[in-house]
């Protein structure tokens, strides 16, 4: 079989060890995420696509006979029972070829299939003492006398029987703590810890093919107080540098208030961001390094004054959110090129204004536009949100004033008084 | 076979550099302007200067338009908080491809803020949105702050281009775009836009590129 093939077919490998689980569990975790307990025993996982790591089948059985350190039998096989039964079986490496499950399983005593005690007892009756002599039974006999049970049993027997692995479903907490027997009070020595925290977890991340999209630093206080910090990324990273870096930001803009006499630090682990880059597509900022870019500048001008805008869903002036900026490789839907468009500068807040008024505004005396008003359009008419305290009531103009300045201005019209809301360019 | 791979890479690479996006100017949305200015280049320094209501946000716009709709990031550094993302949005911008930095008329905090982004990479158009901040505030800028900017686009790729009321950045900027207003185009009760012009400052004054900023 080349090794292209062997790439795509599914291949599990089974070690046996016994008293020996933990020595087990951390040398398949080496080599797949996908690893089954199948008892105290012995553990499978999938080894498929560790051809174009380690080589052949030989050479992957030979590279966790290497990696596990301890005696025990390991077997390679297409499908997990085979294995398992096999590395039972037979002591040493045992890789078995696809199609030669049943020769290979034959010569094993029954005792190893762990079929159910009764099953077992019938077996003896009839002098059934090896897998090939179970598998050789006529099926549709062995499915008048043992039912749809004892046809499953002999499917394994003979080695053809296919199913997916009970994948072990791990509690894993990534998380530090440390308890200081002399308070720390300057930033520089706990980034020293955090970023030794974070050496460590970003290991323990990655050796399971996992990533952190939030980091979560609690530190407690002299006087019990405490001091969390959140960080929530885009997409999910190990760059331990980047993230302490982050961490280094926060804490410089909202330090602790008092000495520090206990840390304990936090990651949630998550899968790790993988996509396919177009060749042609346009270039776009990666997130794992625009989020320390943002982060020094939100540090710079204020978290509130950094993101995308999303505009709300309301006829009210100036309605939109800061929402976080993150970039991805998704196109946006294809809108038709228009001509320049008149843009509107919005002054934040509304500039106080004094108007005469005659019919129309004629004068205009504000901080930005000043003089006797060329032209007046209008007036419009905007109200709503009447029931809630912000509510709103203008009429609005557009006005041009002095060499041909474009303004809008409105009247609050609960209030009468005029303002400058913004220009035209 | 593996002899021949350098001569295979370089065809591969010849066909990235001719990819269209990475290398052709930005279109201002104008043919006429486009016509004198040939676009905005990338990976350097344009300057769009003009007097309030002259079409000079206009022009920022529809260039912001198109290059988010054809798949690209911009930031917008915002020195005095007077972008308006609903009348954006109605301008076709796509506001979730553009990072807006509002710095409430902190100039160095704009200009910190551009230089972090333009060095930063992936963004096609930095906006550094001058207008409305005082003469006696931007005379304060130091030229080398320009050459840095310059150097941080010419890096990174991205068209950096300045909107003010006069020339801020001299001879670090490679075009200058003066847009002055012609006329004010109104209809009946309504404000229908601008009838404006173009022209180079650096290369030829006398190129002049008349056009509508419609509302």
């Amino acid at each position: 079989m080349s090794r292209g093939e062997e790439n795509g077919k599914p291949m599990f490998a089974a070690l046996h060890a016994p008293g020996n689980l933990p020595v087990l569990l951390d040398c398949a975790r080496q080599f797949s995420p996908l690893i089954e307990i199948t008892s105290e025993d012995t553990v499978t996982f999938d080894v498929r696509g560790l051809n174009s790591l380690c080589g052949s089948l030989s050479r992957i059985a030979n590279e966790v006979d290497r990696v596990i350190g301890v005696p025990a039998n390991i077997a390679i096989a297409s499908n997990p029972d085979t294995a398992v039964h096999v590395s039972r079986g037979m002591k040493g490496i045992a890789v078995i070829p696809a199609g030669q499950e049943g020769p290979t399983l034959a010569p094993l005593s029954l005792h190893l299939l762990g079929c159910p005690p009764q099953m077992g007892e019938m077996f003896q009756l009839w002098g059934i003492r090896t897998f090939g002599q179970f598998a050789s039974l006529p099926p549709l006999g062995v499915a008048a006398r043992l039912g749809e049970e004892g046809m499953h049993w002999q499917q394994v027997a003979q080695g053809v029987m296919r199913r997916q692995l009970r994948i072990i479903g791990e509690s894993v907490s990534f998380a530090r703590q440390m308890d200081l027997d002399d308070p720390i009070l300057l930033l520089e020595p706990l980034l020293f810890l955090l970023g030794r925290f974070l050496n460590e977890l970003c290991a323990e991340l990655i050796s399971r093919s996992l990533a952190s999209n939030e980091v979560r630093l609690r530190l407690r206080l002299e006087k019990g107080a405490e001091h969390p910090v959140i960080l929530r990324l885009p997409v999910p990273t190990t760059d331990q540098k980047m993230l302490l870096k982050l961490l280094h930001l926060e804490l410089s803009e909202h330090p602790p208030v008092a000495a520090i006499t206990q840390i304990r630090l936090e990651m949630e682990p998550a899968k790790p961001r993988s996509m396919q880059e177009g060749l042609f597509a346009a270039s776009y900022p990666f997130p794992e390094k625009i989020e320390l870019t943002v982060a020094r500048i939100r540090h710079l001008v204020g978290p509130e004054n950094i993101g995308s805008p999303r505009v709300l869903d309301t006829h009210k002036p100036d309605s939109f959110v800061m929402e976080p900026f993150a970039p991805s490789a998704q196109h946006p839907a294809a809108s038709v090129p228009s001509s320049v468009r008149l843009a509107f500068r919005r002054f934040r807040p509304p500039q106080s204004a004094t108007v005469i008024v005659e019919r129309h505004p004629v004068h205009i005396l504000s901080a930005s536009a000043r003089g006797p008003i060329q032209t007046a359009k209008g007036p419009w008419f905007t109200t709503g949100n009447w029931w809630r305290t912000d509510c709103w009531n203008r009429e609005e103009w557009d006005v041009a004033v002095g060499r041909g300045a474009l303004y809008r201005i409105f009247r609050d019209l609960s209030t009468e008084a005029w303002f400058v809301e913004g220009n035209y360019d | 076979m593996l002899s021949t791979l350098p001569k295979r890479l370089s065809h591969f690479t010849g066909l990235v550099e001719q990819a269209p996006a990475a290398r052709e100017p930005l279109s201002t949305g104008s043919q006429a302007v486009d016509g004198i200015s040939g676009g905005i280049p990338r990976a350097t320094l344009t300057e769009i200067v003009g007097h309030a209501s002259s079409g000079r946000t206009g022009l920022m716009w529809s260039l912001l338009q198109r290059a988010t709709t054809a798949g690209e990031f911009c930031v917008l550094v915002d020195v005095q908080d007077t972008f308006d993302p609903a009348s954006a949005m109605t301008a076709g911008i796509h506001l979730a491809r553009l990072l807006w930095v509002r710095c409430s008329g902190h100039l160095e905090h704009a200009l910190k803020a551009t230089d972090l982004l333009t060095r930063a990479g992936g963004f096609g158009v930095v906006v550094l949105d001058l207008s409305g901040t005082p003469g006696r505030i931007t005379r304060r800028m130091p030229v080398a702050s320009w050459f840095r900017l310059r150097h941080g686009a010419e890096q990174s790729g991205a068209a950096l281009v300045v909107i003010s009321e006069q020339i801020q950045a001299g001879s670090c900027s490679r075009v200058q775009l003066e847009v002055r207003q012609k006329q004010c185009l109104w209809s009946a009760k309504l404000l229908r836009g601008i009838a404006a012009s173009a022209g180079l400052r650096k290369r030829n004054q006398a190129r002049i590129a008349s056009f509508d900023v419609s509302r």
